[in-house]
């Protein structure tokens, strides 16, 4: 993602722009505060907290017990009382031991409470492979949680993102769930150097195009703009949407880009049974099937757990090569 | 009964005013089985048979503004805060004028305004919240206390053990109210713990705990005040437990395959409401006429309060999905 360097921007990583924003908002508001295994002394198992403990101090940068349960239900507490927590568990593969309480307090006491009770709490977490730290460390779990009534899942995949989804989750009176990818962190560009807040609730055009839309998020955003480039060498213009929130997703803008491109390919690092993809594949059809010129096509995760070895890895989830392919195949030129 | 602690407060009035809670919540109770079989009230529902003297021993001790976590067996808990009876069988009717609009049901009272945060039905799901609302508190220097209730089968879930490390660890000011009463569904305590003491395990975490007598309102009341009040003086968790029993099943479809007759005969000779209106007469500390009084006030209550809940109205199917999320403010600020 270089860019020749343009006026009024810093050059920055994925992970100083959510350091921003974490900075950023623990200076707004007293009330916010950082809380998750090893996110103060450490500074961050991705160094993406690395610093705060020393410039707020142990009762802000809360370093936890590994008890993803506890804390996580403890934010959900602390939210309650009015104090806004950003929880930090270190992967999705162990918000699993805190999805009791994310699903099943978090979600559910606004609706249960008749409205008395709202949980402001936002939650971070890493997803995502190509790390080669094997299947307990790799997966994209993100669609399941999109799953879910009463929280929101966003994926920010660009700098600009990554800096601002934060503010605005903090903001909202319910839980947000927010799923930074492995493989953004050290990811390098410009990035406006007054950025801030952006909306959460829509999703983005990254490249236009007239003869296919890609429809991806988080990881595979950046795959499949590599994918959109080599397509475009052989005359195809493909459209590139990122979702950005996974729930509620923006049914409008994936619509209106269909409508005008007839075909769509779905990229997500999801396993295929039961994911994101299918739910958008379905909405699709159900929307705009009088639109679509050819089957919708996906890419996803193999139905395996992630493997350790590269070239298995690397096999497993989406890669540009799949992704060219399967919009040929939908345009009937493979 | 134990009544050396805390003399002043023993007077016949507050006596009398113990004895009246627990009635309330008896006969509340008894007519809640009653609308049962009628089919007035669905669903799941946990009576409190033979524990009303953990509730009404506690829940006075503390003020307005402290907090109050609970669990599916909450009902004696609600009418003891103040939550209208109205509004509690209102909910267990699932009318919409219920404490939590009717979207809950018997398992998840909630009320705002008395600090009540439920009504939680998984066992153990309310200490990470009860953890995470004393954090808020601690980090405002507010001096509240919260107040969690949770059961003997509770004790073996990750998330009490989560919980009581964090308060400890982080010096909240949670009272950790433990109802021992001896089973957990059709589980005794001997069969699930190996150490059956339970508040030796919160010593374990450098917690101050003690045991109680359960069945003896004085007891826990006079506990519950040294208790409350060393929260309150030190900002730490306290774990107390209350020795109790129920009388009745599980609930209303528990056949009690797992116990005895004889045994539940034995505990009914410790039930508290008889224990306390023994105590009383023995004393000629009561008259016959202000039992009748107050069996009568009570009776009216409940009479008023299945008036208000068949009276009240169900919520419209149009407004299904409400509450799944805010609504949206009508000041358009954002
Ligand atoms: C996490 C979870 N596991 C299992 C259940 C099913 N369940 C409901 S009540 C109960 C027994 C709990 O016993 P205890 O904590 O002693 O409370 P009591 O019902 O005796 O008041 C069980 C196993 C549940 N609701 N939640």
């Amino acid at each position: 993602m270089s860019q020749p360097s343009q006026p009024g921007t810093v050059e920055t990583t994925y992970r100083d722009a959510v350091r921003e924003a974490i900075r950023e908002a623990l200076h707004r508001d007293p009330a916010v505060f950082l809380m998750g295994e090893d996110v103060g002394r450490y500074g961050g198992c991705y160094a993406v907290s690395k610093g705060l403990l020393a410039e707020f101090g142990p009762d802000r940068i809360r370093d936890t017990p590994l008890s993803e349960s506890g804390f996580t239900g403890a934010g959900i507490g602390a939210a309650m009382a009015g104090m806004r927590p950003i929880v930090e568990l270190m992967t999705v593969n162990f918000s699993l031991l805190a999805l009791d309480q994310i699903l099943n307090t978090a979600a559910t006491i606004r609706h249960m409470s008749g409205n008395q009770f709202g949980v402001p709490l936002v939650i971070r977490m890493a997803t995502g492979a190509g790390r080669q730290v094997a299947a307990q460390h790799s997966h994209s779990l993100e669609g399941w949680y999109a799953h879910i009534p009463g929280i929101k899942v966003l994926a920010p995949a660009t700098l600009e993102d990554a800096r601002g989804m934060l503010w605005t989750a903090l903001e909202q009176p319910d839980p947000v769930l927010i799923f930074e990818n492995v493989m953004l962190y050290n990811m390098t560009g410009r990035l406006a150097a007054d950025a801030g807040a952006v909306e959460i609730d829509k999703a983005a055009v990254r490249r236009a195009g007239r003869d296919i839309s890609l429809i991806t998020y988080g990881g595979s955003l950046w795959k499949t703009l590599e994918a959109a480039a080599a397509l475009a060498g052989d005359k195809i213009e493909a459209e590139v949407i990122d979702l950005r929130s996974l729930r509620p997703l923006d049914d409008a803008a994936i619509m209106a880009s269909v409508a005008k491109t007839r075909r769509a390919v779905i990229v997500d690092e999801g396993w295929r049974s039961g994911s994101l993809s299918a739910e958008i594949g379905m909405r699709i059809v159900e929307q705009a099937f009088w639109e679509l010129d050819a089957p919708i096509r996906r890419v996803c995760s193999a139905e395996v757990p992630i493997p350790y070895p590269r070239h298995l890895e690397e096999a497993a989830i989406p890669q540009v090569p799949r992704i060219v392919a399967a919009a040929k195949a939908a345009l009937g030129r493979e | 009964m134990t009544i050396a602690a805390d003399k002043p407060r023993l007077s016949r009035e507050h006596m009398l005013e113990l004895l009246r809670q627990m009635i309330r919540i008896r006969r509340f109770e008894d007519k809640c089985a009653e609308l049962y079989t009628q089919e007035k009230i669905r669903g799941f529902l946990h009576l409190y048979d033979g524990e009303e003297a953990v509730a009404v021993g506690v829940i006075p001790v503390l003020e307005s503004r402290d907090r109050i976590v609970a669990t599916y067996r909450e009902h004696g808990q609600a009418l003891v805060r103040g939550v209208p009876m109205t509004a509690a069988l209102a909910e267990m009717f699932g009318k919409q004028e219920g404490c939590s609009h009717g979207r809950g049901g018997s398992m998840h009272l909630f009320d705002r305004a008395k600090n009540f945060y439920g009504g939680n039905a998984i066992v153990g799901g309310g200490l990470p919240l009860a953890v995470g609302l004393a954090l808020a508190d601690h980090m405002r220097g507010a001096g509240i206390v919260t107040a969690c209730f949770f059961g003997d089968g509770a004790v073996a879930e990750g998330e009490f053990h989560e919980s009581l490390n964090l308060a400890a660890l982080w010096g909240l000011p949670v009272l950790f109210v433990c109802e021992n009463n001896l089973y957990a569904m059709g589980t005794a305590l001997a069969l699930s713990e190996s150490e059956t003491d339970l508040q030796r395990k919160a010593a374990c975490y450098r917690i101050a705990a003690e045991a109680v007598d359960g069945m003896d309102v004085v007891a826990v009341e006079a506990a519950a005040r040294r208790a409350v009040h060393q929260v309150r003086e030190t900002g730490k968790p306290y774990f107390l437990e209350c020795r109790t029993y129920r009388l009745r099943a599980h609930s209303m479809f528990d056949a009690q395959l797992y116990r005895d007759k004889a045994e539940v005969e034995t505990w009914r000779q410790k039930d508290p409401i008889l224990r306390l209106t023994t105590w009383l007469e023995s004393n000629h500390l009561i008259h016959a006429d202000e039992l009748a009084r107050i069996e009568a006030g009570v009776a009216a209550e409940i009479a008023d309060a299945v008036a208000f809940a068949e009276a009240a109205s169900w919520e419209p199917i149009g407004q299904l999905t409400r509450f799944t999320y805010a609504e949206p403010v009508a000041t358009a600020n954002r």
